[in-house]
């Protein structure tokens, strides 16, 4: 109730009271409960509030579902993969039901009293959507949730969050899981023992009081990046009163490079924000700027809004990337120089070089003829250029791109500086160091551990799980008291005293900044599921005002930041909007300090060596979603791996090593790939891994993807691929060097889950390309090699044809926008609640994504016919065979939805009619007709209908009963399902229109896909309305539609992607 | 006399070959018999021809049968997708008529077969498991090796004595009266 | 007599291989074929046999139980693969039920004396193939329980089935055929079921056998409208069983997946099934004669006819395999284009050969006089040439599948053990059936046997 009247529903939504009637809500029904109170009585008598918890609840569906579970240990192991996981939910769910009934007995009782008097504004039925912000390392993206009955089942992008616009990423769609994740810690514990929270307050109390004689002597505090106000004045706090205490920040997936580089360059830490819309030309040295780092989703906008095309007359801006390995940005570049990481720096000095900054590189002459070029193009437009570094790459070269932006003259325009987004930049490999030094000089007595997992994360030459376990030499432990707070009980909760279970950004208040410094306000969605509390809640505990709750430290800061005018209106406009308005940095002016020629020679990197790199999964990044299913089951954007992560090697350095892969008959191309296993020794450490050939990627490099291996993740993420960290020292955090001796094969191999493992289109007229050149001169080329098949051949000639006359909804997809980034595949899960099945059925072929995004290889960027060079039919379309071209092709991506084709073929040959066309041409699934024939999958030349094989849905875990879309059947076994266009938007839009008895105006609906999708390259809408968004792209002359000749006629068409090559690199 | 004669039901020579049966047939034919039948244990030719069976109902009935199958077989795919639930099934017309053949076709083969079968049990009166034949011990050989000829008391030239005395004069294997009950 | 005769049936070809035995009369066939049912003692061998098949059903009927329990998930089946075994063995089942129909319709018409000892048991064998095809459609679906839904019934929603799709046609070519196949077989069993009847020797018998002989008399009336009827059952059954094969290959030529989107379908799927169908009746007539002693009315002459038979089919097979070749290379369409080259070099080819070896290359040999006497070497030709038709099918459904319009969803099948079971469990159903009917009914037509004595003694 309390956080009910206490959340203002953002405005974006049609549905939404006006915001006036929320101030009405302050009246004294909804005023704002005091927390403390609140607690301290659920403490004392929490056991009566226990027992009457269950009988309120005995009506409760939910709940009698947990009751009535039969004993789990007593479920059968079923002769699966996907079967396994239910039962084990079955398991968990029990272990819920048991152990932690009051933690979820709570959860309802708030949800069971609002509708005996209903909150205002809630319509049952009508969802809500409510402004929140999901904090990211250095970044936050603003976000508005979907609401049923309180239970939080979607997120969508925050249209005025400046990280978001509207958009979101795969992590961010995905977060909805993790707060149902059954395998959440749930309570808080002591050595492993259930304690309430009033315990661990004590104790935290009883420590602080310690603490204060020794001004803190031995208190430690390991961190993320903490960009939240609140948590950093917490953590000020702390340091005053403990002038002694020392706070460490760890963030494995995050280089130093960038910060030290800032330093490097400004003599201060400086934060860059980009402009990427304002650059005719980007250099990307190593940078995937558009998928990962602070301000991804928002750059990935701006940067697509110059590649949208109205006509052949428009211009668009130019990428260049250099980069070791494949990545979304390198990808969707329009020319790309894989080079190892090592060569990267070299090229950053010799483009430096060039531009008389003096210092030199050294540079392979092909790779300093290429460079020659892109110093010509970025010269021919001055101050409308901009480079960029990765995250992972060096200080140098990060130092090195600020002068040469510096000296482009793209300070202001395309980049400006602020003060850092993170409320303490430090250098986290030191940091770390310096703690691990400490714990084993005996100078730590207390150590918090705070939502990171370093015994997971930390290099393995540092060894933190020895400096929390007990040491045999001197016969304890080497800390006293370790409280460790973190969302599973993982591997570093295991060695610690206290740990509390952390609470979901959806589940506590909490504020955060985004990339550009906007703060906003993380607003809970639902009170804690289990019994669990926010980083806040403990670190209060050591502050002089324990009892503060996170609500209250939240307005106290705003309060007084803004302390004059009516606070209770800024407060419910700022909830509202979801940002904390005028918040956002001012640009700095940073004077650069920094000469590259007075840099030391760069080490060499001898082309005989293998060059391991280090890099964050693209599913799930640092291992932090390891138990999300969404995201394990998530085709990683260039390799189409799901479920493990894999030694990443070149085609060349494949052959070299000998490594490869078979297809086996069971999946085959789609589904199964037996891999190679290799030994890989390297930084004194071994690690034994399946090995990927990976086209594109640089000669000699190996990419060992963070994030796998986890010990303790949860059931889905638990041994789950390799575990990258244990090869990784501090020496050598993102590049080791090594001969390629230290590759080894075992002779074994391993299957793995591959989505798409032909990458050739056998000239087929799938995904059309061609240069920008081209399109001026044929703006026709897409439809070069289309073959439409003449009507009259129809045995119904001359009888009329279906006349959509009211709606005929279509969708365009921009295959120029489109850089496979995920965002639209895991929204799309989250929105049609898909199944996820497990890796034993991606083998087998079974995933169930409604939308997949297709990867090709081109040899040529040139339209010689659709597909391009390696698609003449001469390639086996198979990485491990060899060729050339496989070096560095240029990578497109595809989404593939249901085509909604007008002359169905799947509805002709389905023989109950489960599937018809509606009146707006919508190629409707009936679920409850279908008795699974599959004759529809197989007559579908796009293969986007996708079968329950199994049960694959999870009736029985609780949790994901409250995640569904109650707005979408959820489909049980032996029934064909398939993208629907999200018809359950189209219905809803249609009847608010229908109320208003006007037409559905365009961008009414937006399905699930194009609402994540940042760079907007998905477009829903009317076909019969000329001026919707849709119609204007269908009439472009890029439009086409897969496969013409097959008189389909889909609705969902696509635009000829269009890259812009420059000349000179094109002839050479 | 007449009470006598009531108990029977005709009177029936065996043959040993097909030869003299249709010989005998012709004989009582000749000598002014009508209500008589033969009993074969395989179709012989000849025989029906010499009773003078002429054509049977069996075909009409079984062109009435395929006839109603496969109108009404079509007829019902064209309601069930034009008047009782239109749909647009892949931009098909509501009456896609050839897509409606093959079930048409399936009907009248149907209907024309079931007709045929039934209708000739039907006009056989079969099933009937009793009949006075079956009461002559030696008929078991009418489903395996001899043949028969019984002229029935139906018949108006019928007399007990005169009739037995015409099929002795035939040289059959044997003679019997056959009796109602 | 010579009237419907073909030129192959000559007088001294009758003389070396006759249709009948010397010597036999009416009442010698009767009790021969009768004792088989009536009086002889059931041999162990039976038993052996009947136990073997029996558990093989039993497997069956597991297998379907787990599958029932799990979903169609248990088998190899996938995204893009959606048919696997089931619907393989379906087809192949399907065309096994063909030579039965097909030997007694339109050799009657054509008044092949010869088919006359073989029509029964090609018959029955026709009814239990059918009865093992049924099967998988029904199972194969992903929820069985649901599939009354492709049958006409006034559901309370006002749906019907979707009459353009040809697996309805299928429901009710399948179940015409199955209803018509056994009427034609019934018909034809009543007056043999009558001469059980009086030649059965225990009460019980008499009374089974006199209900089912539904007091058949042999009346010369009864026969002469017997005849008519039997006649047009035979007319009505040779365009139906032309037109279940038909039908089936319009699964497949109605779809437009590459490999299946062909015009030459329905008459190569029929000249297989006939091909298929004889085989299946040779491998089951060569052990059958043996073992009951039938060579005087199961003769060389017929094993001859039906190898020659099963060669022509074969040829007529053969030219579609190569008219499938031609067309896709005329017409120049890629995915045609494509196919052939997936077949001859795809990862399927293998099976590809091995096909063209069952059903093409193999049979050439029935070209010689000897081979074709050589009893030993017609049953391994027949059991060989079955083999090539199931891999036919296998190539058709499943590889047709794995690689058809979308490169990126391309994928490969694997057969599960359950695949298996099932497979060979509607073996051993079908072979248990069989086992049934040849001891409990005739497998061999007494009366047309008695005509056939008729007619010979003629001359």
């Amino acid at each position: 109730m309390k956080r009910m009247s206490d959340q203002a529903p953002a405005k974006h939504k049609e549905d939404r009271p006006a915001p006036d009637d929320h101030l009405d809500q302050a009246s004294p029904t909804h005023r704002p409960l005091d927390l403390p109170a609140v607690r301290a009585q659920l403490q004392s008598k929490a056991g009566k509030q226990y027992w009457r918890t269950l009988e309120e609840l005995a009506g409760d569906p939910n709940f009698e579902e947990l009751l009535h579970r039969e004993f789990p240990r007593q479920a059968p192991s079923e002769w699966d993969d996907a079967v396994d996981r239910r039962d084990f939910l079955r398991l968990m769910a029990a272990s819920l039901a048991l152990a932690g009934l009051s933690g979820c007995g709570r959860a309802p009782e708030q949800y069971i009293v609002p509708y005996v008097k209903q909150p205002d504004g809630v319509v049952p039925g009508n969802p809500q959507f409510y402004a929140t912000a999901m904090p990211f390392g250095a970044d936050a993206i603003g976000l508005l949730v979907e609401s049923h009955e309180g239970r939080p089942t979607k997120v969508e992008g925050n249209p005025d969050h400046p990280s978001s616009l509207g958009s979101t990423n795969a992590f961010a769609q995905a977060s909805i899981l993790s707060l149902y994740d059954p395998d959440r810690a749930q309570t808080v514990t002591k050595a492993g023992e259930i304690q309430t929270w009033s315990q661990f307050l004590d104790a935290a109390q009883a420590l602080a009081a310690t603490f204060r004689s020794t001004r803190g002597e031995g208190l430690r505090i390991l961190t993320g990046i903490i960009n939240s106000p609140i948590l950093a004045a917490d953590l000020q706090t702390i340091l005053t009163l403990y002038p002694s205490a020392k706070w460490h920040q760890w963030e494995p997936a995050v280089g130093d490079g960038t910060r030290e580089g800032a330093k490097l360059a400004f003599g201060s830490y400086v934060n860059t924000v980009y402009r990427p819309e304002n650059a005719d030309v980007i250099l990307s040295l190593d940078s995937d700027f558009l998928a990962s780092g602070p301000g991804n989703v928002r750059y990935m906008r701006d940067f697509y809004k110059r590649r949208k095309l109205n006509g052949p007359g428009d211009a668009m801006n130019r990428l260049y990337v250099v980069e070791p390995t494949p990545s979304v940005t390198g990808s969707s570049a329009d020319h790309r120089l894989p080079l190892r990481s090592a060569d990267v720096e070299q090229f950053a000095r010799a483009l430096a070089a060039k531009l008389g900054l003096g210092g030199s590189g050294k540079l392979a002459p092909d790779a300093d003829k290429w460079l020659d070029a892109v110093v010509k193009d970025l010269k021919k437009y001055p101050r409308r250029t901009l480079v960029l570094a990765g995250e992972q790459q060096s200080a140098e070269v990060h130092a090195l791109v600020h002068a040469v932006n510096n000296a482009l003259g793209n300070v202001g325009i395309t980049l400006y500086y602020t003060e850092p987004a993170e409320a303490h930049p430090v250098n986290h490999l030191d940091s770390l160091r310096e703690l691990c030094v400490d714990i084993d000089h005996g100078k730590v007595s207390a150590l918090l551990i705070l939502g990171v997992n370093p015994v997971y994360t930390a290099p393995h030459d540092f060894d933190f799980a020895a400096k929390l376990r007990f040491d045999e030499k001197r016969k304890g432990k080497r800390i006293e008291t370790v409280i460790y707070v973190s969302p599973h009980f993982d591997e570093t909760a295991q060695y610690c005293d206290w740990h509390v279970a952390e609470s979901h950004y959806l589940e506590a208040w909490g504020d955060a900044r985004a990339f550009d410094g906007t703060v906003s306000v993380v607003q809970p969605l639902i009170a804690p599921l289990y019994r669990t509390h926010s980083l806040h809640d403990v670190l209060a505990a050591f502050t002089d005002k324990p009892g503060l709750s996170a609500y209250d430290a939240v307005r106290d800061r705003l309060k007084a930041a803004n302390p004059s005018g009516d606070f209770e209106k800024f407060w419910r406009k700022t909830l509202n909007d979801g940002v904390v308005a005028g918040t956002a940095f001012p640009a700095m002016n940073a004077s650069l300090k920094f000469n590259p020629a007075s840099l030391s020679p760069a080490k060499e990197s001898s082309s005989g060596e293998l060059e391991f790199l280090f890099r964050p999964d693209p599913s799930i990044y640092d291992g932090r979603f390891a138990n999300n299913g969404w995201l394990q089951e998530l085709p990683k954007p260039v390799t189409k791996l799901t479920w493990d992560n894999a030694a990443l090697v070149s085609p060349k350095t494949a052959q070299d090593l000998k490594v490869t892969h078979s297809i086996p008959s069971r999946g085959g191309e789609h589904g199964q790939i037996l891999s190679d296993v290799v030994d890989i020794s390297i930084s004194g450490s071994k690690v034994t891994a399946a090995a990927w050939i990976l086209p594109g990627q640089a000669e000699g490099v190996v990419v060992l993807p963070l994030g796998y291996g986890r010990k303790k993740a949860g059931y889905t993420g638990t041994n789950k691929g390799f575990n990258a960290y244990a090869v990784r020292a501090s020496n050598a955090l993102w590049a080791a060097n090594a001969p390629s001796s230290v590759i080894r094969k075992t002779g074994d191999d391993y299957p793995l889950a591959c989505t798409q493992y032909h990458f050739n289109m056998e000239g087929r007229h799938i995904l059309v390309s061609g240069t920008l050149d081209e399109y001026h001169n044929n703006p026709n080329f897409a439809h070069e090699h289309e073959e439409l098949p003449p009507r009259e051949l129809s045995l119904y000639k001359g009888e009329a044809e279906f006349p959509y006359a009211r709606n005929k909804w279509a969708m365009a997809i921009d295959l120029n926008s489109c850089n496979g980034c995920n965002a639209c595949v895991i929204a799309c899960q989250a929105e049609n609640n898909i199944a996820v099945v497990g890796k034993d059925q991606v083998m087998r072929g079974r995933e169930m994504h409604w939308i997949r995004i297709d990867r090709y290889y081109t040899s040529t960027l040139s339209a010689t016919g659709p597909g391009g060079g390696l698609a003449s039919g001469k390639s086996t379309g198979d990485p491990s065979e060899y060729q050339p071209a496989l070096d560095n092709p240029d990578t497109f991506f595809q989404p593939v939805p249901c085509q909604q084709c007008e002359n169905a073929p799947c509805e002709q040959v389905c023989p109950v009619g489960a599937t018809v066309h509606s009146a707006e041409g919508l190629n409707d699934m009936v679920y409850q007709r279908c008795v699974g024939t599959r004759y529809c999958s197989n007559n579908c030349p796009y293969k986007v209908r996708r079968f329950n094989f199994l049960r694959f849905q999870d009736w029985e875990t609780p949790q994901f009963k409250l995640m569904r879309n109650p707005e979408v059947t959820v489909r049980s076994r032996g029934v064909m399902e398939k993208c629907s266009y999200c018809v359950q938007r189209i219905d809803k839009a249609r009847i608010d229109a229908d109320k208003k008895d006007q037409p559905v105006p365009d961008g009414a609906i937006i399905t699930a896909c194009e609402q994540a999708c940042p760079s907007q390259a998905i477009v829903f809408g009317n076909a019969n309305d000329p001026n919707s968004r849709v119609a204007k792209l269908r009439t472009q002359q890029r439009n086409y539609q897969i496969m013409p000749e097959l008189n389909s006629r889909p609705r969902t068409t696509y635009l000829a992607a269009v890259r812009n090559p420059n000349p000179e690199l094109e002839n050479a | 006399m007449e009470q006598h004669r009531s108990h029977i039901y005709g009177v029936m020579a065996e043959f040993d070959t097909p030869e003299q049966l249709i010989h005998a047939v012709e004989k009582a034919r000749a000598a002014g018999y009508h209500r008589m039948d033969a009993y074969t244990p395989f179709p012989v030719e000849g025989v029906a021809h010499a009773l003078g069976l002429k054509r049977n109902h069996v075909p009409l009935i079984t062109l009435l049968g395929g006839l109603a199958g496969g109108l009404g077989g079509f007829y019902f795919q064209y309601w069930a997708n034009v008047a009782s639930f239109p749909e647009n099934i892949g931009g098909r017309p509501l009456n896609s008529w050839p897509a409606f053949i093959p079930v048409t076709f399936e009907m009248t083969v149907l209907g024309a077969a079931l007709c045929a079968v039934f209708g000739m049990l039907a006009l056989n009166r079969l099933p009937q498991p009793h009949h006075p034949v079956f009461n002559v011990k030696r008929f078991v050989h009418a489903t395996s090796d001899r043949f028969y000829l019984c002229i029935e008391a139906r018949d108006p030239k019928f007399h007990l004595m005169e009739t037995l005395r015409f099929l002795q004069g035939l040289q059959p294997h044997h003679v019997s009266e056959v009796t109602d009950a | 007599m010579s009237a419907g005769q073909p030129p192959i049936d000559s007088p001294e070809i009758r003389r070396l291989t006759p249709v009948l035995g010397p010597g036999h009369t009416f009442g010698s066939v009767t009790d021969k074929i009768s004792s088989i049912v009536l009086t002889r003692p059931t041999s162990y061998g039976w038993y052996a046999g009947f136990a073997l098949s029996f558990g093989f059903t039993g497997l069956m009927t597991i297998a379907i139980g787990w599958l029932f329990i799990k979903g169609v998930g248990i088998w190899g089946i996938n995204i893009p693969i959606g048919w696997g075994f089931a619907i393989v063995n379906f087809v192949w089942w399907i065309g096994i039920g063909h030579a039965g129909t097909l030997i007694s319709a339109i050799l009657f018409l054509l008044n092949q004396k010869w088919r006359t000892s073989i029509n029964r048991f090609a018959e029955a064998m026709t009814l239990f193939a059918v009865a093992c095809a049924g099967i998988f459609p029904l199972i194969h679906t992903g929820r069985p329980w649901m599939a009354f839904y492709m049958f006409p019934y006034p559901s309370t929603m006002g749906l019907w089935p979707q009459f353009r799709s040809p697996l309805i046609w299928d429901v009710f070519a399948v179940s015409t055929y199955g209803t018509v196949s056994l009427l034609f077989w019934f018909v034809g069993l009543i007056p043999d079921l009558a001469t059980l009847r009086d030649h059965a020797t225990s009460k019980a018998k008499q009374i089974i056998y006199g209900m089912l002989a539904l007091g058949w008399r042999g009346s010369v009336r009864h026969w002469h409208r017997y005849q008519s009827a039997y006649l047009l059952l035979a007319g009505l059954a040779t365009p139906l069983v032309l037109s279940v094969h038909t039908v089936v290959s319009f699964d497949f030529a109605i779809a437009i997946v590459p490999g299946w989107h062909t015009t030459i379908f329905p008459p190569y799927f029929v000249a297989g099934a006939i091909y298929s169908g004889f085989a299946m009746v040779l491998s089951i007539a060569i052990p059958l004669r043996k073992a009951y002693g039938l060579e005087d009315f199961i003769t060389m002459r017929h094993l001859d006819n039906m190898a020659k038979v099963m060669l022509a089919t074969g040829l007529i097979v053969a030219y579609g395999y190569f008219f499938e070749f031609f067309l896709s290379l005329y017409s120049g369409n890629k995915f045609d284009l494509f196919l052939v080259q997936q077949r001859l070099h795809g990862p399927y080819s293998h099976f590809y050969f091995a096909l063209i070896l069952c059903n093409i290359l193999l049979p050439q040999t029935l070209w010689s006089y000897k081979l074709r006497h050589n009893v030993a070497f017609l049953f391994i030709m027949s059991l060989i040439v079955n083999t090539g038709m199931w891999l036919e099918r296998f190539v058709i459904v499943v590889i047709s599948l794995t690689r058809d319009f979308t490169p990126s969803a391309w994928g490969r099948y694997q057969p599960t053990f359950w695949d298996w079971a099932t497979f060979t469990g509607t073996i051993g159903f079908f072979v248990m059936l069989l086992f049934l009917f040849v001891r409990v009914l005739p497998a061999i037509s007494i009366a047309e046997m008695r005509e056939l004595v008729a007619e010979t003694s003629e001359e």
